[in-house]
């Protein structure tokens, strides 16, 4: 097995796909006619069709890992699907060399009605593999999907999970050249995700992978370099990070606040001196002002910075610093100062929770509101940075 | 260990002998698939019913009934057939059943296989040969009614009952080509499947299954060129003993058949890439 072959090589690959039915249905028709001729000559946009994918080019070797991003509708699945050898590409050409595996659907050839047991063999003999090589693992595939008890149960009565527990059990036996990912990891409970990320990293010493996915921390955490597509063409391939950079500004949100709940409290303005930071934070006043209809003591003001997919990088909160705040009838001013703050480069947007504290009551929660951004001269895998020393 | 390479792109600039070869390699490399894929279609069937395998008698006796009914009482007509008219209708109806099964078997295959076929890259051959293994379990026991009719009615043992499986192949074998070649534009066209059905429902009433051909008259020159015709008659023959009228029809039916089936399992393996597309888009 050479260390760095080239397993799949992908050269100006497009794809054209129909946005009528009917239209496309005919096309089929005229599609099956011309296969059989051998169909040579070049192929350009008929009425109604649009390129699904346009000039794709890109090379894996052994042991690479390729994210695949973009918005949705921007070509990957067809992209996957052309990999798979499901359907034709409409011009270029795809080599790939090896035994090519897919996680694009997980139980595949499942009956409801039959066992646990029995399907492992439907999924198993679908995804290619010969009964003795069933028999010999289907221990180890009930032991991986950790069902062991429900085995002989129709798989009609397990749970969503349970049923992908096993179809990933079977899958995870496949021992590709090329392994084709879609997104089938987000499912599942933590212990069991873990377990398939390991799988699969296991997987990567002896193949290569490509990987379609929406979530960047994957990307970052697993892929060896990435490519973000827009309207069926590559837009950005390369490093993670500036093809990630690359996707946020094609999914730019904008500095919109959202209100979630509100209850005799209006945010009046919420205000930082400075946007953008080179470096780390320092002495960062945020300036708060909240509209209050009730007269109330003890209450928690926290503050969340959240990454530009709404979830909390990091927060802060009154109560913690055992700081008393309370609302009065009226304009009330509160100023919160950032002492120090070291996060990776990127878009954050600050987020605001009001709560009583002995009242238990949510008076105010919005979110999204000013974003700040931070550049460094990297750009790391994790939004917090730890500040300290490296001593040799 | 030298790794298998695969090119996907446009043209399909493969000789057609070598995908020929990569067809039938795909349909009989796929035993094990399409035999996994007939038992789980077979056991999830008749798992959630107390009867369970009797239903396969059921049917066949059921539809048999209603000709022999029909007949007793008098209210069709019916010209002699020559041997006891209940094991006739039961022979007549086992291979049409048997031919309409298998012209409908390779479309109800693929249909009922979109969901992987577009997620999954599998021999798509193996759903041709696992629809030809559930016509055979199917049609065995229909064979086993018929060996005891043949007995109970008195018509006896002929050492040409022994020939009769081949005729049921040949019947198979026949449909399952037609069923190929229709396949492709009737996945596309939900017409196309019903119109074939609408046909074929007509297309029993000029084939001898459950009265013979005609002394004479527009019928019979009908029946006679009627491809099906032959297969029912020579299949009845063999298994009652008589000499087979139309065995050379029969024959080069046969041949035909064998030889055009793999044109047609070329044309549904470079058809399946377009209806992937086509339906998953």
């Amino acid at each position: 097995m050479k260390e760095d072959e080239v397993l799949v090589k992908v050269e100006g690959l497009s794809k054209k796909f129909c946005k009528d039915l009917k239209t496309s249905l005919w096309y089929g028709v005229k599609d099956l006619v011309s296969n059989i001729k051998g169909n040579k000559n070049e192929r350009l946009l008929r009425d109604k069709e649009f390129w699904a994918v346009k000039d794709v080019n890109f090379e894996l070797r052994r042991g690479e890992c390729l994210g695949l991003i973009g918005h949705n509708g921007a070509g990957k699945s067809t992209l996957l699907k052309i990999l798979n050898g499901l359907i034709n590409p409409d011009a270029g050409k795809i080599t790939i060399n090896g035994r090519v595996g897919a996680l694009i659907e997980l139980g595949a050839g499942f009956n409801p009605i039959l066992s646990g047991r029995e399907n492992i063999y439907n999924n198993g003999a679908v995804l290619g593999f010969t009964r003795k090589e069933i028999d010999a693992k289907v221990e180890e595939i009930i032991d991986f999907s950790e069902i062991r008890e429900f085995i002989d149960m129709p798989v009609q009565n397990y749970s969503s999970g349970m049923k992908v527990r096993l179809g990933f059990a079977v899958a995870a036996q496949m021992e590709p050249d090329v392994l084709i990912i879609d997104e089938v990891l987000a499912v599942g409970d933590v212990s069991f995700r873990a377990k398939c990320y390991d799988r699969i990293s296991e997987l990567m010493k002896s193949c290569c992978i490509i990987l379609v996915t929406h979530s960047m921390p994957q990307v970052s955490k697993i892929c060896t370099t990435s490519i973000l597509m827009h309207k069926g063409q590559i837009k950005a391939h390369g490093n993670n990070g500036n093809v990630i950079e690359a996707y946020y500004d094609d999914n730019y949100i904008e500095d919109k606040p959202t209100l979630i709940h509100s209850e005799d409290c209006v945010l009046e303005y919420f205000r930082t001196k400075e946007k953008v930071f080179n470096g780390q934070i320092k002495n960062l006043e945020v300036d708060i002002s909240i509209l209050s209809e009730i007269e109330t003591d003890d209450i928690d003001i926290s503050i969340f910075l959240m990454s530009r997919e709404l979830i909390p990088v990091c927060q802060t909160s009154s109560k913690f610093f055992n700081k008393k705040i309370a609302l009065h009838k009226g304009v009330n001013s509160v100023k919160f100062i950032i002492d120090e703050l070291y996060l990776n480069t990127g878009i954050y947007k600050f987020s605001i929770t009001i709560e009583g504290i002995n009242t238990n009551k949510i008076y105010l929660w919005m979110q999204n509101l000013n974003s700040i951004q931070v550049f460094n001269q990297f750009t790391l895998v994790s939004p917090i940075i730890i500040k300290g020393k490296f001593i040799c | 260990m030298q790794l298998e390479t695969r090119v996907y792109q446009k043209e399909n600039n493969l000789k057609i002998g070598k995908l020929l070869k990569a067809s039938a390699r795909d349909f009989f490399g796929s035993h094990f698939l399409a035999k996994q894929l007939a038992t789980r279609d077979i056991t999830s069937q008749y798992r959630q019913s107390y009867l369970g395998i009797l239903w396969a008698f059921i049917a066949p006796i059921s539809s048999a009934f209603v000709w022999i009914f029909l007949s007793a009482t008098g209210t069709v007509n019916l010209s002699d057939t020559g041997v006891p008219y209940p094991v006739f209708v039961f022979s007549g109806t086992l291979i049409w059943s048997i031919i309409i099964e298998s012209i409908n078997s390779p479309t109800s295959n693929t249909n009922a296989a979109r969901g992987i076929m577009t997620k999954i890259n599998f021999p798509k051959e193996a759903l041709i040969l696992s629809g030809i293994y559930k016509i055979l379990f199917n049609s065995s026991i229909k064979i086993i009614l018929l060996v005891i009719l043949i007995f109970a009615f008195g018509v006896g043992f002929h050492f040409s009952l022994l020939l009769f499986p081949f005729a049921i192949i040949a019947a198979i074998v026949f449909g399952t080509t037609i069923g190929l070649f229709l396949t492709p534009i009737s996945l596309i066209y939900t017409d196309i499947a019903r119109i074939i059905g609408m046909g074929l429902s007509l297309l029993m009433y000029i084939t001898p299954v459950v009265y013979t051909i005609p002394k004479e008259g527009l019928m019979k020159t009908v029946m006679e060129l009627n491809p099906f015709t032959s297969l029912i008659l020579t299949a009845r023959d063999l298994a009652l003993g008589n000499t087979p009228e139309y065995l050379s029809y029969f024959c080069g039916i046969f041949i035909a058949s064998v030889s055009v089936f793999f044109i047609g399992l070329l044309f549904y393996r470079i058809s399946i890439p377009i209806i992937v597309e086509r339906l998953s888009a």
